[in-house]
């Protein structure tokens, strides 16, 4: 503190140069980026530091927004994922150059093709040694090109008001998407000289088509007359857009039927009797064998991905297809649809229902329910503790209100089946990307958004060993998430692969070695809590569940089980496998 | 344009001058197996825009789908095939080719007549420019390596333009 001067040094006083206010210092690149994104109401930046990157770090001292420092750049870029599919609201990210930067290509990836929207600020190296392979100087603006939204490389500080208008935009308009933005050290450190931290966005290209053509949408609804056995399928597209009022609506008005996909769960209540759960490759009997029999299928917000279609020449064969998608490049990219409205779910299916028929489908649901009898997803505890039974009972425990993530792998497809979806962005999984490591820093990001909420992650044994780090996150924040590890010791669905395309050759899926997940937990002061029997199942999950704190679930299920039915890659629904086989199968086409 | 190969497309796009916009647009063509055959980029009137003209060879249920992520980029503001019916097409050629006799000297320019043109002779070369559509380009490019000793060929690449009112 300095002290008052006295009026006898008026002479001093004039030398000293008083205090600027700090509203009227020039602010710096880095000080106007922190500027936009707090007008923006961003609350959370995760990142980790970087001397690229140090100017940004230093202007959010004292920021509004909250740095969370992660452990892992991949980590941050999964947190703020799951930040964004819980709420709504973009993520941002903030890392530094070279290695820093390229940590975020997988949380990046994992968010394109799942639509998530995302902004990601990278440290770079300053403006002239750009390319002159300067230390931790990475082209991420180059490497990023293929699965990002979009990008800028910054090469003006007066550019990054327009620059981060236009990043926010576009990550949350139309089709929502990550955006990176790279960031050369001196373009952050240099003086601020523009006029206005609101300026002009310049995207001339830049197309957002919501509003449909209402000829398209009375068309649609036209194809729907006369079909007896309609089938509405439900992708993330549903979710992204809020649309499931409209949806509920129109399979009420239609009494049809619907199915979701992986990432559509919840759009439609998983639980209504209209609902015949996820399709697909792993999906359930009923809502495949729907696939087979539907003379009518319309998608709303789903892209037909591999994973549904399987063999596209057998799709559905004989059905009209219709689709609803808000971006013009999935219009016949796997489908030729018989009718199509491209721009927002909401609005189009809003605009549908009133344009629809009720339709005669009791023979057509007589006929599901059937189907649902006949084949019911089974739990089998003669062997020991499965990951069906953890995941039904914590389905049980939580009365299916919890925000839910997984990874990927065979807990992620039991996941699906088992813990039913009434709530779109209640379900957080990496779908399109099949992303191991996802879930827990997913949930993470889940928990910070939604700081009330149960938040619970389901893991694998493989995938939690990926981005366990930040288990420290979740320390310091206080952040109650719940995490149950389903631990088979194995690389389960590979190995199921292995058991029945490769005549069980196991290579590359033994997970020997694995720590105790309870004293891993214990090592970042989270209570950990052990199940392995089926009888304390239940009891074990309420006590992690009741537990104000963030726990730590260790699920120690039996090593061998396989997910059915299954859906061999590259053949379609009509070959669908309902229970384990006892011939050998032929090794799959299809990819992956 | 009507080529014979169906495979061969020639694609128009106009994009915002904007870094990167180039390498975004090729990645697109790339990632599906396209190859590109050539490309040519100039500003357009406005120079806050460019124009594209790309000729790829690939088959074409993906060029549909290769149009439609094209569209899609943030920096393009549109993408289209050209077919030949709507548009109208050039091309420019420049061939360096030597000689080492007046004879021969006088037969090349005997034989380019009115299809070519001498651009600048040195040290026993002779560079000739010529423009026509790629076929005539491809045509004279034949018979002229046949007859003499070309050394180099430097082609521009197809340039393409709409008639009428529609844009490019």
């Amino acid at each position: 503190m300095q002290s008052q001067p006295r009026k006898t040094t008026k002479k001093i006083i004039k030398k000293q140069s008083m205090p600027v206010p700090d509203s009227l210092k020039p602010m710096n690149g880095a000080e106007i980026l922190i500027k936009c994104l707090e007008n923006f109401g961003v609350e959370y930046i995760w990142g980790l530091s970087g001397g690229a990157a140090i100017p940004i770090f230093d202007a959010l001292v004292g920021s509004k927004i909250k740095l969370i420092l992660v452990r892992h750049e991949q980590g941050a870029t999964h947190i703020a994922d799951g930040y964004a599919r819980a709420t709504g609201k973009p993520g941002v990210v903030l890392v530094t150059s070279g290695p820093g930067a390229t940590n975020t290509v997988t949380g990046v990836m994992t968010a394109h093709m799942d639509s998530v929207p995302m902004i990601v600020l990278t440290g770079q190296t300053i403006s002239p040694m750009l390319g002159k392979d300067a230390f931790q100087e990475s082209d991420i603006f180059g490497i990023t090109m293929p699965i990002v939204k979009h990008s800028y490389l910054v090469k003006k500080t007066n550019d990054i008001p327009r620059i981060l208008k236009e990043a926010w935009h576009i990550c949350n308009t139309g089709r929502p998407g990550p955006v990176l933005i790279d960031l050369p050290k001196d373009i952050t450190s240099a003086p601020f000289t523009g006029k206005s931290l609101d300026p002009e966005m310049d995207l001339p290209g830049y197309k957002v088509k919501t509003t449909c053509p209402k000829s398209d949408i009375i068309k649609m609804a036209k194809m729907f007359s006369g079909s007896k056995r309609p089938l509405l399928l439900i992708g993330h597209g549903a979710v992204l857009s809020r649309a499931s009022k409209e949806v509920m609506e129109l399979a009420r008005k239609l009494r049809a039927p619907i199915t979701n996909t992986l990432l559509g769960k919840g759009a439609f209540p998983e639980t209504d009797p209209l609902s015949l759960g996820m399709l697909g490759m792993h999906g359930t009997a009923y809502a495949n064998k729907a696939l087979t029999r539907c003379d009518l299928i319309c998608s709303v917000g789903s892209r037909w991905d591999d994973r549904i279609n399987g063999d596209n020449s057998k799709f559905c064969l004989g059905a009209k297809k219709l689709h609803i998608d808000v971006d013009p490049a999935e219009i016949g990219k796997i489908v030729q649809p018989d009718a199509t409205c491209v721009g927002d779910a909401k609005e189009i299916v809003g605009e549908l229902v009133k344009h629809v028929k009720p339709l005669d489908t009791k023979e057509w649901l007589e006929e599901l329910d059937f189907y649902r009898k006949e084949y019911p997803l089974r739990i089998n505890d003669k062997n020991g503790l499965t990951a069906q039974r953890v995941i039904s009972d914590l389905y049980e425990v939580t009365k299916g209100s919890a925000y839910v993530t997984t990874d990927v792998g065979q807990h992620q497809m039991w996941a699906a089946q088992f813990y039913l979806s009434n709530e779109g962005n209640k379900w957080l999984s990496s779908g399109g990307a099949g992303t191991m490591g996802f879930g827990f820093p997913a949930a993470v990001g889940a928990q910070f958004g939604c700081p009330k909420d149960l938040v619970v992650a389901i893991v694998g044994d493989g995938g939690f060993q990926m981005t366990f780090f930040e288990l420290s996150t979740v320390t310091i924040h206080k952040l109650p998430v719940k995490i149950v590890v389903i631990d088979n010791k194995y690389l389960g669905m590979v190995r199921q692969w292995q058991e029945l395309f490769f005549d069980n050759r196991l290579s590359g899926v033994d997970l020997e070695g694995n720590p105790d997940f309870v004293l891993l937990a214990k090592a970042y002061g989270i209570k950990g809590i052990r199940i392995d029997k089926v009888e304390d199942c239940r009891n074990k999950l309420q006590e992690a569940i009741d537990y104000a704190g963030p726990v730590l679930v260790h699920a120690e299920v039996i090593k061998v089980d396989n997910v059915f039915p299954m859906i061999p890659a590259g053949k379609s629904a009509y070959d669908m496998i309902i229970e384990a086989p006892t011939q050998k199968l032929e090794k799959p086409s299809g990819s992956t | 344009m009507m080529n014979k190969n169906n495979n061969v497309h020639t694609v128009s796009v106009f994009v915002a001058n904007k870094p990167g916009v180039l390498v975004r647009c090729a990645q697109v063509f790339a990632r599906r197996g396209y190859n590109i055959d050539s490309l040519v980029v100039s500003t357009g009137v406005d120079p806050k825009f460019s124009r594209m003209t790309i000729t790829a060879t690939g088959d074409p249920q993906t060029l549909d789908q290769i149009i439609k992520q094209t569209s899609k980029l943030v920096d393009v503001l549109h993408c289209v095939e050209h077919t030949g019916q709507d548009s109208v097409d050039r091309e420019y050629a420049m061939i360096k080719v030597s000689y080492s006799s007046t004879a021969t000297r006088n037969s090349i320019k005997k034989f380019i007549k009115s299809r070519a043109h001498v651009i600048t002779e040195d040290s026993g070369t002779v560079i000739i420019g010529q423009a026509g559509t790629s076929e005539e380009l491809d045509l004279f490019e034949g018979e002229f390596k046949k007859k003499f000793n070309v050394i180099e060929i430097v082609r521009s690449g197809k340039l393409v333009m709409a008639i009428g009112k529609a844009s490019t």
